[in-house]
């Protein structure tokens, strides 16, 4: 026990040195979940344009149709107007169109009365067009309101906007959470899987594996140097979304660090198994990315709800165990501590750490056949 | 009181590469190491030395037979003999980015060293090594002779049962080398030490109690030194060559007499060479009214003999290259290169300093040195790799330094990384590298045939070049390189990783293109193939230390017959006391 401990804390010292001579490590372990949370922050809020957009005058009024004229000339819409709501909704399903503004007959009767009434479908699928393309309709009704003599303050339009396909009006702050899945996947798998398989390449292993260290050592001294550069990750994350994006935090913050937490062990244990095979950091490299990021990207539920999806592409993604951290992170930022499903996914996610963990323990022989 | 501490008894090793297909590393080996003296494995590439360092480690288990270390099974018991052992694998894991200290406590921590302990044992390696004063140093910083220095040291932590050195000098400068074997030899002689080393240099193994001769995975002798030697006796002369011939292309006829002789080489300014069994003359010599004198046999000379006895194969000479030898030989008045203060500097850190040289028409002209001497640095500048900081550079009669693209179709280059399409056939490489060089179609097919007969690969042409044994390679490289008919052929390290049997052809080859009219730059750390140069230059720390033909050198320190791995380290030694201290 002895000398485990003071092996233990030879190479967890020389872990942390090369850490801070190699900054590139570091620059991956840092640099690239601020880098990625800006780009994707930002990026995912594109400017939208020339948005396909049917107007349903049922009032066919002057006023009604002066409130919709911001559409006209607008380089973000381009307006068809009709006159039923059925042959919208056959464009609309149709995907021919992404939004409906419907202006009910009794709009201008009710105008006066500051009781109106505009209802907005979007297309919930694209989410972050939606959103925009909502907040435009939003503003521009209003400041139509208040260019109208003696209306200003008194009346008021309602605007009932729904989203099609997609129930959980989602927003910027959806992604999110699945940002930070997305950086813990990364971080964990890349990072280890890089510097285990150095080790491999360089003949380092090599040469320690001929004195007494054992090779479960050899794995846990990687593993916890590494943990604690992705959980700096997952707090540069956490303190990103909350004050420069200002996503709540519903639920717990505890929940969501212990989740990270065992998440991140999945995300090591991955790493680590892939440089046991690949031993070569070119091919670990290549291999972290082809088995996290695109799986992460795509078949999480991070950009399409994999309930939308096909069933073989949800089995897909329900044998990964991105989904269901996404799942866990999701609904503790937006709905808040749901113990139901954090003990199902957490548990799972358990199972994951425990199997990819214990095969990198097993693969990791004192060998060099 | 013979203490045994490591015995393999008929050890077998086999790898498994794809499918079904199967190699030996190691064949029914019976090896023994005592206790308390150094035993070496020495053999060509492929022997099989490394399989069986990593074998007795425990990093791998035997096919079959038995293999006991410290008296332990190497199998059940890997991970005590792993405990109680010491190994230094041919490239030593340093970590580069921990500094000399870092490394040493690593492995300190790693073997349990006490804190107590550790200042006076640490002191004393370091001061062997002569590494005090870079204890802060990140060891990727240091030389190459340092790094398996600190090597060394991180084994040696604290003292071993049993010590393990894979190849640890291959490729460093012989003064390092020196000194990294006396460190070892002191081991043994302070702390009982028990050390089993595999090298390629015969001098090293000379060194050593026992040697084991392997090849191919199979034990061909063994026995003390001295008893290896007298393989060869009484078959052993060498003679002067006469006024003005160089060397090689003495030593090239007699090599090409297979009937008579077992090998030749150019050493000490002269040449070697082994008689066949049973043979009393030479015919050549006798021709030629050359007398040879008898020598004593070294090593080297036992080896080649069994080396000689396993290896049947032996490539061809043609009548046609037997007669250009007759013809030409000396080299021509022509310069072909000119180099005058030539400077490069990385930063403030100067890797070439001031260095003034000319190469005349088919000359064999030798740049040597130890890792980090400059060497590389100046032979990229001349192929035109890398742009000179300042001075003058004349490649074939074009300026370097101002029309780089026209001196480059005077040149050919063959890098030391066999550089060609490894899934190309052999065939495919070279006309792909006709066509760079833009040839036109039918001068193309001309030199290919050209080329594919010279270096005597009609046999594989369809072959993958990737899955060509190690000569072919090297064959294909050069073939390749000499295509467009350069008139000044670059090689960096050509030799490096070739057997000696190998080696051999492959400076036939050169002789013969010599004859030829092609001028020849050539990069090596194995000092003594300076001896086939016409003449050669050393660097240290990017300074010219010594430039001229092998016998003006001798004749310059008064080393008269000396080996040049001697030369070397006394003008290094010189030229460092003299106030250039190193690195």
């Amino acid at each position: 026990m002895n000398g485990f401990i003071r092996r233990m804390k030879a190479l967890i010292t020389k872990e942390f040195l090369q850490l801070s001579r190699d900054s590139s490590s570091l620059l991956l372990g840092m640099v690239l979940p601020i880098a990625l949370i800006l780009i994707i922050g930002y990026g995912i809020s594109l400017d939208i344009k020339n948005i396909p957009t049917v107007v349903v005058l049922e009032d066919t009024s002057p006023k009604a149709q002066d409130v919709v004229s911001f559409l006209n000339g607008s380089a973000y819409f381009s307006p068809t107007y009709m006159t039923s709501l059925k042959d919208a909704e056959k464009v609309f399903l149709n995907r021919d169109a992404s939004v409906i503004i419907d202006i009910p007959s009794d709009f201008t009767s009710k105008l006066s009365q500051g009781e109106a009434k505009i209802f907005v479908a979007l297309d919930g699928v694209e989410t972050a067009t939606a959103m925009t393309t909502k907040g435009y309709i939003e503003s521009s009704i209003s400041s139509w309101l208040l260019r109208q003599p003696g209306m200003a303050g008194k009346s008021r339009i309602a605007i009932h906007s729904r989203m099609w396909y997609n129930d959980a009006n989602s927003s910027t702050w959806f992604f999110l959470p699945g940002l930070i899945m997305l950086i813990v996947t990364i971080v964990g798998i890349m990072l280890t899987a890089i510097v285990m398989a150095r080790e491999w390449e360089r003949g380092t292993f090599e040469s320690l594996f001929v004195t007494p260290v054992r090779p479960m050592e050899l794995v846990l001294a990687k593993i916890v140097p590494y943990f604690c550069v992705a959980m700096v990750g997952v707090f540069i994350c956490l303190i990103l979304s909350r004050f420069l994006f200002e996503v709540p935090l519903v639920g717990s913050l505890a929940m969501v660090i212990i989740i990270s937490m065992l998440y991140l062990m999945v995300a090591l244990g991955i790493g680590l198994v892939i440089s046991a095979i690949t031993k070569n950091q070119f091919l670990a490299c290549q291999t972290s990315i082809l088995i996290s990021f695109l799986p992460c990207f795509v078949l999480s539920g991070f950009i399409f709800d994999l309930r939308s999806t096909p069933i073989g592409v949800q089995i897909v993604g329900a044998v990964l165990p991105f989904s269901h951290y996404l799942t866990c992170i999701r609904s503790l930022f937006l709905s808040g501590t749901n113990w139901g499903i954090l003990l199902k996914q957490g548990g799972l996610l358990c199972l994951y750490a425990i199997f990819f963990v214990g095969a990198a323990f097993g693969m990791t022989r004192k060998k060099v056949e | 009181m013979d203490e045994i501490m490591i015995r393999a008894k008929q050890l077998n090793k086999t790898f498994t590469i794809k499918k079904g297909k199967q190699v030996t590393a190691l064949k029914a080996l019976d090896l023994t190491v005592k206790k308390g003296v150094l035993t070496a494995i020495i053999g060509p590439d492929g022997a099989g030395k490394t399989t069986f360092m990593r074998l007795v480690a425990g990093l791998m288990k035997p096919t079959g037979g038995k293999l006991t270390v410290l008296g332990l099974d190497s199998v059940s018991g890997a991970e005590e003999i792993q405990t109680r052992i010491s190994y230094m694998p041919q490239k030593f894991g340093l970590y580069e980015d921990l500094t000399v200290m870092e490394n040493m406590n690593l492995y300190a921590d790693l073997h349990g060293v006490p804190q107590d302990s550790r200042p006076s044992r640490f002191r004393k390696l370091l001061t062997m090594m002569g590494l005090e004063r870079f204890t802060g140093r990140l060891a990727g910083k240091l030389s190459g002779g340092m790094k398996q220095k600190l090597g060394l040291a991180c084994t040696l932590v604290r003292s071993p049962e049993l010590l393990l050195l894979d190849e640890p000098t291959v490729g460093v400068d012989p003064l390092s080398r020196k000194e990294l074997w006396e460190i070892v030899q002191q081991f043994v002689r302070e702390e009982n030490l028990s050390v089993l080393v595999s090298t390629a240099y015969m001098n090293e193994a000379a060194l050593c109690s026992h040697v084991y001769v392997l090849n191919k995975g199979e034990l061909l002798a063994d026995g003390t030194p001295d008893a290896l030697c007298q393989i060869a006796a009484g078959r052993c002369f060498s003679f002067p060559p006469p006024q003005g011939e160089p060397t090689r292309v003495l030593q090239a006829h007699l090599i090409d007499d297979t009937e008579h002789i077992v090998d030749a080489v150019p050493r000490g300014g002269k040449v070697h060479f082994i008689l066949q069994e049973h043979v009393t003359n030479v015919p050549y010599l006798d021709a030629h009214g050359i007398k040879a004198e008898p020598v004593a046999p070294t090593l080297e000379d036992g080896f080649m003999v069994l080396l000689h006895k396993a290896e049947t194969e032996s490539l061809p000479v043609s009548r046609e290259e037997e007669e250009i030898l007759d013809k030409g030989g000396r080299p021509g008045k022509e310069v072909n290169i000119i180099v005058k203060n030539l400077v490069r500097k990385f930063g403030d850190f100067t890797a070439v300093a001031n260095t003034s040289f000319e190469v005349h028409r088919g000359e064999i002209f030798g740049l040597l040195g130890p890792n980090g001497a400059g060497k590389t640095t100046t032979f990229k500048m001349l192929c035109g790799l890398l742009p000179a900081t300042s001075g003058v550079l004349s490649v074939a009669g074009v300026n370097l330094r101002t029309a780089r693209t026209q001196a480059r179709a005077n040149v050919g280059y063959v890098a030391q990384k066999f550089s060609l399409y490894s899934n190309m056939s052999v065939m495919a490489n070279l006309e792909f590298f006709g066509g760079i060089y833009g040839l036109p179609p039918k001068r193309l097919k001309e030199r290919i045939q050209d080329v594919v007969s010279k270096f005597y690969l009609s046999d594989r042409l369809d072959m993958k070049a990737g899955s060509l044994p190690g000569g072919y390679k090297q064959r294909l490289s050069m073939a390749c390189a000499l295509l467009h008919e350069p008139k000044i052929l670059f090689l960096d390290e050509p030799t490096s990783g070739i057997d000696p049997l190998t080696r051999r052809n492959f400076w036939r080859r050169i002789t013969t293109l010599a004859a030829m009219g092609t001028t020849i730059i050539i990069t090596t750390h194995f000092m003594e193939e300076a001896e086939y140069c016409d003449r050669f230059m050393i660097q240290d720390n990017g300074h010219l230390l010594a430039i001229g033909s092998p016998a003006e050198i001798r004749e310059r320190l008064h080393m008269e017959g000396a080996d040049m791995d001697n030369i070397f380290m006394t003008i290094v030694e010189q030229a460092r006391e003299k106030g250039e201290e190193p690195k």
